[in-house]
């Protein structure tokens, strides 16, 4: 996606601060300091509306959905389905184009594993073989994804005889974009790729993968985890087939994920998993199954965690993406000129922050301190941050570090706290021993 | 003490900086234990006497938090200075050491590590607070353990 426009307001200070009365997690002393909370790609705080969401339904309506005739079963199907309504507006697309999953890593699994279905001759649609992958055929994925769009890829590369192959990273944490014109050809069937990097930040440029993939007529999958709490999302206007995100980093509940997949894709793919409410008949030799998306909800579906992810999605819209991603820019902006001056440290990507291009987020190694152990000095002062490889090794790998300590901002961050942290981060040398950092006044203005 | 100045004294981040007992020969019989979370990773190995009964040193390699490797390095001294006072460990003795260790960092703070038996690894005693920690310390004292039960057929 090139630089999207910036075009709305960023959030007033006191708006945000109308937005943090509603986390009340956000309140509480972590180590006898205020809590900041700089987790938010790992997982978002949810506010109490999300939370009064979920408990009001199993106060006043819950029941089994999509089976039973009494009235708690009928308003319980009728406001998980409103919830797939909420989700389809979210992503401007149709209501039997939302599967709801446990989370993105599942949405992931379910594409995977029901393209692995499809090629051992079973499906659902008359048109399944359209993905039914065979020796020979190539997935292509890129090096800087999350563990859970590349595993699912191996393992069914290794299923079904096909190659996988990736788009590099240059040494700035950039995808070699002249490297994909030769990686995509009449072979290519799968492309998965990441929206926005969970290490980086980096929004990936779309537009130079998606055309070349349509091309061929290969499937487009998206990880969209770490760009629907930051951007407006919408499938189609990105031209993908599959997009997946999960609820919780987009303060929804945990237990929660959006599948979005063209309706011709659902239709055809067979189900990944087996079992009740996905069928129409079943005799004791064989069964068949309803149109997507129940098809791929078989069982009890995570009816109340539904409810409270659609909570969150109005929360966001209310806000407005346009106005959080405008705010998250001036946080972006303020985080990585405010990095750069620390001496002693390295920000995995640098520390450009193009318009629209980059999220409010940087992974930080810091010169002879492990991860871990700057994590826990920056917890000692209440700064809740990610250290590890955040689920990204050959990301790492290429970058030259093992782990790194990455700082997420969430739509309740204050230029305050941001400054805490960044203030916490230039100590962390000093506190054991190396020699003393320096910031340009604590922070860029 | 603060906390954190709990977990991180002085003789940890000394040993982390500049770790003992590091350096592997090829071929020796080794166990590779990895923290996934965050990529810590110790290798180490057993010397043994000639005639097999008594653990002389501990050698190891790895990378990651000061924790882990500290812990490593402090393992190795604390061999080291027993064989040297004459009190090579038997494996029954590391075994009661690791057992020991492993009840004290999983004490939450309640059991100190015995100074007596441990030496300057009982500055370790302050990870027992921070539970997601403990793994980290654990690391070196289960690569010693998993060669021990190896051993043990």
């Amino acid at each position: 996606m090139t630089a999207a426009p910036l075009t709305a307001a960023p959030l007033t200070d006191g708006e945000i601060a109308a937005i943090r009365a509603q986390f009340p997690i956000l309140g509480r002393e972590v180590n006898g300091h205020p809590l900041v909370y700089l987790d938010s790609a790992a997982t978002a705080q949810k506010p109490l509306r999300v939370l009064d969401a979920e408990r009001a339904y199993y106060e006043h309506e819950n029941a089994a959905v999509h089976r039973g005739a009494h009235t708690l079963a009928a308003e319980a199907t009728e406001l998980y389905e409103d919830a797939r309504r909420t989700i389809a507006a979210f992503l401007a697309v149709d209501e039997n184009e939302v599967v709801f999953t446990g989370n993105a890593t599942e949405g992931i699994n379910l594409i995977a594993t029901a393209i692995g279905i499809a090629s051992s001759r079973r499906g659902a649609g008359a048109d399944f073989s359209t993905y039914a992958l065979e020796p020979g055929d190539e997935i292509l994925t890129t090096e800087l994804e999350h563990h859970a769009n590349l595993i699912p890829w191996q393992e069914l590369a290794a299923r079904t005889g096909a190659t996988l192959r990736y788009i590099p990273v240059d040494d700035n944490g950039m995808l070699d974009l002249d490297a994909v014109p030769a990686l995509i050809t009449a072979r290519t069937r799968v492309v998965a790729v990441s929206h926005v990097s969970n290490v980086t930040g980096f929004v990936t440029p779309l537009e130079r993968i998606v055309p070349l993939a349509r091309a061929v007529g290969a499937l487009v999958v998206l990880d969209a985890c770490q760009a629907a709490p930051h951007l407006a999302l919408h499938p189609r206007a990105l031209d993908v087939d599959v997009a997946v995100f999960s609820g919780h980093k987009l303060y929804g509940p945990t237990g929660i994920g959006v599948l979005y997949g063209r309706a011709a894709v659902l239709d055809a793919l067979p189900p990944h998993l087996f079992g009740g409410s996905a069928i129409t008949t079943v005799t004791m030799e064989k069964a068949h199954f309803l149109p997507a998306p129940q098809r791929f909800e078989p069982g009890t579906p995570r009816i109340a965690a539904a409810i409270g992810l659609a909570e969150a999605v109005r929360f966001v819209t209310e806000i407005g993406l346009d106005r959080i991603a405008a705010t998250e820019h001036v946080l972006a902006e303020r985080l990585h000129a405010a990095l750069a001056e620390i001496q002693g440290i390295r920000v995995l990507g640098g520390s450009a922050v193009p318009a629209g291009e980059r999220v409010a987020l940087a992974s930080v190694v810091v010169d002879g301190v492990h991860a871990h152990d700057a994590g826990q000095v920056l917890d000692d002062q209440g700064i809740a941050v990610r250290v590890g490889h955040h689920c990204a090794q050959p990301l790492h790998r290429r970058l030259g570090a093992t782990a790194s300590v990455r700082l997420s901002a969430g739509v309740h961050t204050t230029v305050a706290e941001l400054d805490r942290a960044i203030e916490a981060v230039a100590g962390i040398r000093q506190f054991f021993g190396l020699e003393a950092a320096t910031t340009a006044g604590g922070g860029a203005s | 003490m603060s906390g954190l100045e709990s977990l991180y004294q002085q003789i940890i981040v000394d040993h982390a900086k500049h770790p003992h007992g590091v350096g592997l020969t090829a071929g020796e019989e080794t166990s590779h234990q990895l923290n996934p979370t965050c990529g810590d990773e110790i290798t180490l190995a057993l010397r043994w006497s000639a005639d097999g009964e008594h653990i002389e040193s501990v050698a190891w390699e790895g990378a990651g938090c000061s924790i882990s490797q500290a812990s490593a390095s402090l393992l190795a001294t604390l061999a080291a200075e027993d064989a040297a006072a004459g009190d090579a460990w038997t494996p029954v003795q590391l075994q009661s050491l690791i057992d020991e260790f492993r009840e004290a960092l999983r004490s939450r703070g309640a059991t100190p590590l015995d100074e007596e038996r441990f030496g300057d690894a009982a500055a370790l005693s302050g990870v027992s607070k921070f539970v997601a920690r403990v793994k980290c310390a654990m690391l070196a004292w289960v690569a010693a353990e998993d060669l021990l039960q190896r051993r043990a057929g």
